[in-house]
């Protein structure tokens, strides 16, 4: 009966694979009990910066692990603690080190523009509660448990309310924090549901002992096992915000501090987004080579339905939004989709790189999401709003941050020479390789009509006068960011080679993901 | 062996306006002339160096001596089968010349260096116009020399960028929806061309190589690679199922062929422009700046032309063959559509533009005729209205910096006040209309001559055409120059020298190529010659 429970404990060895997380949590503590002992006057900053610090340190600690295990010539052994509950593999390693790169450039852009926003009151807090959340990814990205799963899910979502809401002195964030939390918590309910009857019908919590548990439970269950793992994927939908459960998104990403919502454009979709992959291919994929292929099949086809759903939804919704956050928003929710189609698409003779085009679209996605929210930041702080029209004459007030959007807008976009269109090409290959025509359609489709609104932040720019001449200051921090986002973003479309090179070296479908050792 | 062959002239093509760009973007904000300067010399290098690389062609030799390849970008996918040693997706920059690019590659180099020499009149952001011009021409250089799918489609992009900010900026008043409605059909056609160019790829350009025991799984955007499966029926892609003994994943299926024929043509069709996917280009050539219309009329749209021919001609010629009739009719329907709808505009931009719609059908035929004489014309066409549009786009933009107006109405007898002008707008209206001596005569005349070998009811229907241009050219241009002059153009100056030397330019090319056309037919006569046949009798074959 209890198969999937069982009880063993951590060692000291077991601890040190968890460095990572460990030392997150340790910074965290630290951080908890310096605001609390730090004089009122003393500037909040420093937590930002003792944040960063922190997120590097981890991410140290997770590059050393990933290339301690991908030794040259060596093939990477997955190590597996608490009886298989907690991965490190190098499919959690890669993502970990996607998440802790776009928090650490969140914090960095938040040390740029919370400073001189009156209506965040705990500036401390703001800053360290970052923390528990991207663990909280970092624990999704490599649970191999739906209740690993569930608890990383919670801790990052928790957090992420707070986070919401940071802004007390706003009426627009108490708002947002409000109804994140309700879809946010009704979206968790979704996902413990289909949770139960997989587990109800399998027995087990275990992604291994789900997939081999499955053949059997569809034999005698199969409808239960359809709404298992739709309730799963409409609860994990509403995390990706991918269409039909995007309604939250426009209204939550408005309210919240910016760098906030670039931590949620990101981040956490990215999390939510790696355990559908995990689950997609640890659990159900090998559903379909057993008795019986209708049902993976039809799992991954809703995945798919979504996917475009989320594409085509996306940018139409966009087409008439005039506040820049909420189009950000809008357009992540397209992006939720084309992210989603490596996933949904089968793996065959021909066609076995989803995960690069995956984690390459991720990436790209990161770094021009993070560089608009960026120059948004300063934008709509010499507004005084996030319309669109704030970015009126940007060409005259700081021609070098246009330029830099103007990158952004392309790599959105899917132009060359970006990232994102590299990122999109792949993924186009990919759908193409497949043979999921249909697909490829509504990709091309959907950015077809993106141009359409990207290219009004171009215009407002380049083409409209603002009703001012003065310059848009851009603190140091912000800077950087848009810089180091900018310049990654050209690099990663001028030479694709070498970061796809890279992850075809260290991961591998059959080892990583679908617990298949050659 | 030249000089030519041990330096990567085409890369030193593509790039040098690069360089300039560099140049101007170093250049002080206030320093316009040096920009100016910068500018122009940017765009005189590539024509220079063009212009020798066209002298040195070996005709007989073809281009292959020029081809440049390197490898991009070899993107490794992830291998799940043990057997396979090697799977990657391999872009490549290679480039290349032969006779249907080069002629085309120097009518870029020369009517962008006279559009530069024009934009002296930019009055305002000197910089970004300068930076945003010179990256156009890089992607139409890079367009024309372009020889993997994935590289002729970056620059065919960053030539919709780039004119897109050089119309929403320094258009006229309507010029925000006239570059939206740009970027939007033009993002629509190329996006069905990536349609089209991933799917070939996935099909066309998938190969297996075998060397001992490795076996890799190579995909590859390489036109020679994609044009040599698709030519060979024996090739993996070309086999059915059956033949290969088991389940051949991206066989080149009849359907598929199709799809892709009708997905390029629809592409490059928008470019073009065909008949009812035209009228973006209607408020491009009314908004843009006068340099940029000059690039966009005499270039912008003889990559549709090109990119039809090379991707849509030459890698579907059963699907084309049999199509023929259908790109006649459109061919017969552009022509008579635009001359008669520019006989009807008050507008002389708008004249000019219906009449680029009216000849590009010409194109149209050209490739329709499927045969040496009417490709030979097509091309022809694409040169010589390149050179006449750009000329009378140039004429149009020095009228109205000094009359403020390009309404037939409000003009006339400008030839008292600018004999000079006036004379160089009549000649390039007679090259326009085709009279023999001068370009156009050449192209169309060899076109309907391809052509009436097939369909002789359609060449008949669209020389009714020739009779309306004509009618609308002579009408436009003699209402401009003569009649009488309203009173406050009198004092109007002729043009400077600035002005003059690329309207002498142009026209010079425009006499050469009308008295002696074979200075171009030469060229294309070689890379053409029995093309189709070599193309056909393959197929057949298989």
């Amino acid at each position: 009966m209890y198969e999937g429970v069982s009880f063993i404990p951590l060692t000291w060895t077991d601890m040190l694979y968890l460095a990572p997380e460990l030392a997150l949590a340790a910074v965290f503590l630290l951080l908890v009990l310096l605001d609390l002992v730090m004089p009122g006057r003393v500037s909040r900053l420093s937590i930002g910066w003792l944040t960063l610090l922190g997120l590097l340190i981890s991410l140290g600690l997770v590059l050393w692990r990933m290339l301690d295990m991908n030794r040259a010539g060596e093939a990477a052994e997955t190590i597996e603690l608490l009886a298989n509950s907690y991965r490190i593999d190098d499919f959690a390693s890669l993502l970990k080190i996607v998440f802790l790169t776009g928090t650490a450039l969140t914090v960095l852009l938040a040390l740029g523009s919370v400073r001189d926003d009156d209506a965040i009151t705990e500036k401390g807090e703001f800053f360290y509660l970052l923390l528990p959340a991207v663990m909280g990814a970092m624990m999704m990205a490599s649970s191999g448990n739906l209740v690993t799963l569930y608890i990383g899910l919670e801790l990052l979502s928790l957090t992420s309310y707070v986070l919401v809401g940071m802004r007390r002195r706003s009426a627009l964030s108490a708002e947002a924090a409000f109804k994140y939390v309700v879809t946010g918590g009704i979206s968790s309910a979704f996902v413990l549901f289909g949770m139960s009857y997989i587990y109800g019908v399998t027995g087990s919590v275990d992604l291994t002992v789900i997939y081999s548990a499955l053949p059997g439970a569809l034999a005698d269950f199969k409808a239960l096992v359809y709404v298992g793992f739709f309730m799963m994927l409409a609860g994990f939908g509403m995390k990706i915000a991918a269409a039909p459960f995007h309604a939250w998104a426009p209204d939550v990403y408005q309210g919240a501090p910016t760098p906030v919502s670039a931590f949620l454009a990101v981040i956490a979709k990215g999390a939510a987004l790696a355990v559908v992959f995990r689950m997609m291919f640890g659990a159900v994929y090998f559903a379909r080579t057993d008795m019986e292929p209708d049902v993976s099949n039809d799992i991954f086809l809703a995945l798919l339905a979504m996917s475009a759903a989320a594409m085509l939804v996306g940018t139409t919704a966009a087409l008439r939004q005039k506040n820049v956050k909420r189009l950000l928003a809008l357009s992540g929710v397209a992006n939720s989709g084309y992210m989603l189609v490596p996933i949904g698409i089968s793996i065959t003779a021909v066609h076995s790189s989803s995960f690069s085009e995956f984690v390459y679209y991720l990436i790209a996605y990161l770094l021009m999401t993070i560089g608009a929210f960026a120059v948004l930041t300063a934008v709509s702080r010499a507004a005084g709003h996030d319309e669109l029209k704030g970015f009126a004459g940007m060409y005259y007030r700081a021609p070098w941050t246009a330029a830099a959007m103007v990158i952004f807008v392309l790599s959105l976009a899917g132009l060359p020479v970006t990232g994102g269109f590299f990122g999109k090409l792949f993924i186009l290959l990919g759908a193409a390789n497949a043979k999921a025509y249909w697909l490829v359609a509504v990709i091309v489709v959907s950015s077809v009509i993106s141009y359409y609104f990207y290219f009004g932040l171009v215009r407002q720019m380049f083409m409209r006068v603002g009703g001012t001449e003065q310059s848009i200051p851009v603190s140091p921090a912000t800077g950087i960011v848009i810089w180091l986002c900018a310049i990654a973003t050209v690099a990663l479309g001028l030479f694709p080679g070498p970061l796809m090179s890279w992850i075809d070296a260290v991961f591998s479908l059959g080892q990583d993901l679908m617990f298949v050792v050659y | 062996m030249s000089i030519l062959q041990d330096i990567p002239i085409l890369s030193l093509i593509l790039l040098s306006p690069l360089a300039g760009l560099l140049v101007v973007l170093l250049l002080p904000k206030h320093r316009s002339g040096w920009m100016k300067t910068a500018a122009v010399t940017a765009t005189l290098v590539p024509l220079a160096l063009s212009l020798w690389l066209y002298a040195d062609y070996d005709k007989q030799q073809g281009g292959a001596a020029f081809e440049e390849k390197l490898n991009w970008v070899d993107v490794p996918l992830n291998k799940e089968l043990q057997d396979i040693s090697e799977f990657v997706f391999k872009f490549q920059y290679t480039l290349g010349v032969d006779g249907l690019s080069l002629p085309l590659l120097l009518l870029t180099t020369l009517v962008t260096a006279m559009a530069a020499l024009a934009a002296v009149h930019v009055k305002k952001r000197w910089k970004s116009f300068f930076v945003w011009f010179l990256l156009l021409e890089t992607g139409m250089l890079g367009v024309f020399l372009a020889r993997d799918v994935f590289l002729f489609f970056v620059f065919f992009e960053i030539t919709l960028i780039a004119t897109y900010f050089l119309i929403g900026i320094w258009g006229y008043f309507n010029r925000e929806r006239a570059a939206n409605q740009f970027l939007i059909y033009n993002g629509i056609g190329s996006a069905i061309m990536l349609l089209a160019f991933v799917l070939l790829v996935n099909t066309a350009g998938f190969r297996i190589d075998q060397a001992g025991e490795q076996t890799s799984f190579i995909y590859s955007g390489s036109y020679t690679d994609i044009f040599r499966n698709m030519a060979d029926p024996t090739a993996w892609v070309n086999l059915s199922p059956d033949q290969m003994g088991a389940v051949n994943p991206f066989q080149m299926t009849d359907t598929m062929q199709w799809v892709l024929f009708i997905l390029l043509l629809i592409a490059f069709g928008i470019k073009l422009p065909v008949f009812p996917f035209h009228t973006w280009m209607l408020k491009v050539h009314t908004e843009a700046p006068p340099s940029v219309v000059m690039i966009h009329s005499g270039i912008l749209l003889k990559m549709g032309a090109y990119g039809l021919l090379r991707f849509g001609v030459l890698l579907f010629p059963e699907q084309a063959r049999d199509w023929a009739v259908v790109l006649a009719v459109l061919g017969v329907i552009n022509i008579l559509y635009g001359a008669l709808l520019a006989f009807r505009q008050q507008e002389f931009k708008l004249v000019l533009a219906y009449s680029s719609i009216s000849h590009m059908g010409i194109v149209l035929l050209g490739l329709a005729a499927f045969n040496e004489i009417g490709l030979q014309g097509a091309l022809f066409q694409l040169v010589s209205h390149g050179l006449i549009s750009a000329l009378l786009f140039l004429i149009v933009g020095s009228l109205f910096e000094r009359t403020g107006t390009t309404e037939l109405s409000e003009l006339g007898g400008l030839a008292r006040s600018m004999p000079f002008m006036s004379g160089v707008l009549l000649t390039a209206g007679l090259a326009s209309l085709g009279l023999p001596g001068l370009s156009g005569f050449v192209g169309e005349f060899l076109a309907f001559l391809g052509l009436f070998e097939s369909m002789r009811w359609l060449t008949a229907l669209g020389v009714l055409g020739v009779i309306l241009t004509a009618v609308y050219v002579l009408r436009a241009v003699l209402k401009i120059t003569f009649g009488t002059q309203p009173e406050r153009f009198g004092a109007l100056k002729d043009a400077r020298l600035v002005e003059a030397v690329p309207m002498i330019v142009l026209l010079a090319f425009i006499l050469l190529l009308g008295c002696y056309p074979s200075v171009l037919t030469d060229t294309v006569q070689y890379s053409i010659g029995g093309l189709f046949e070599q193309l056909l009798a393959t197929r057949a074959g298989g």
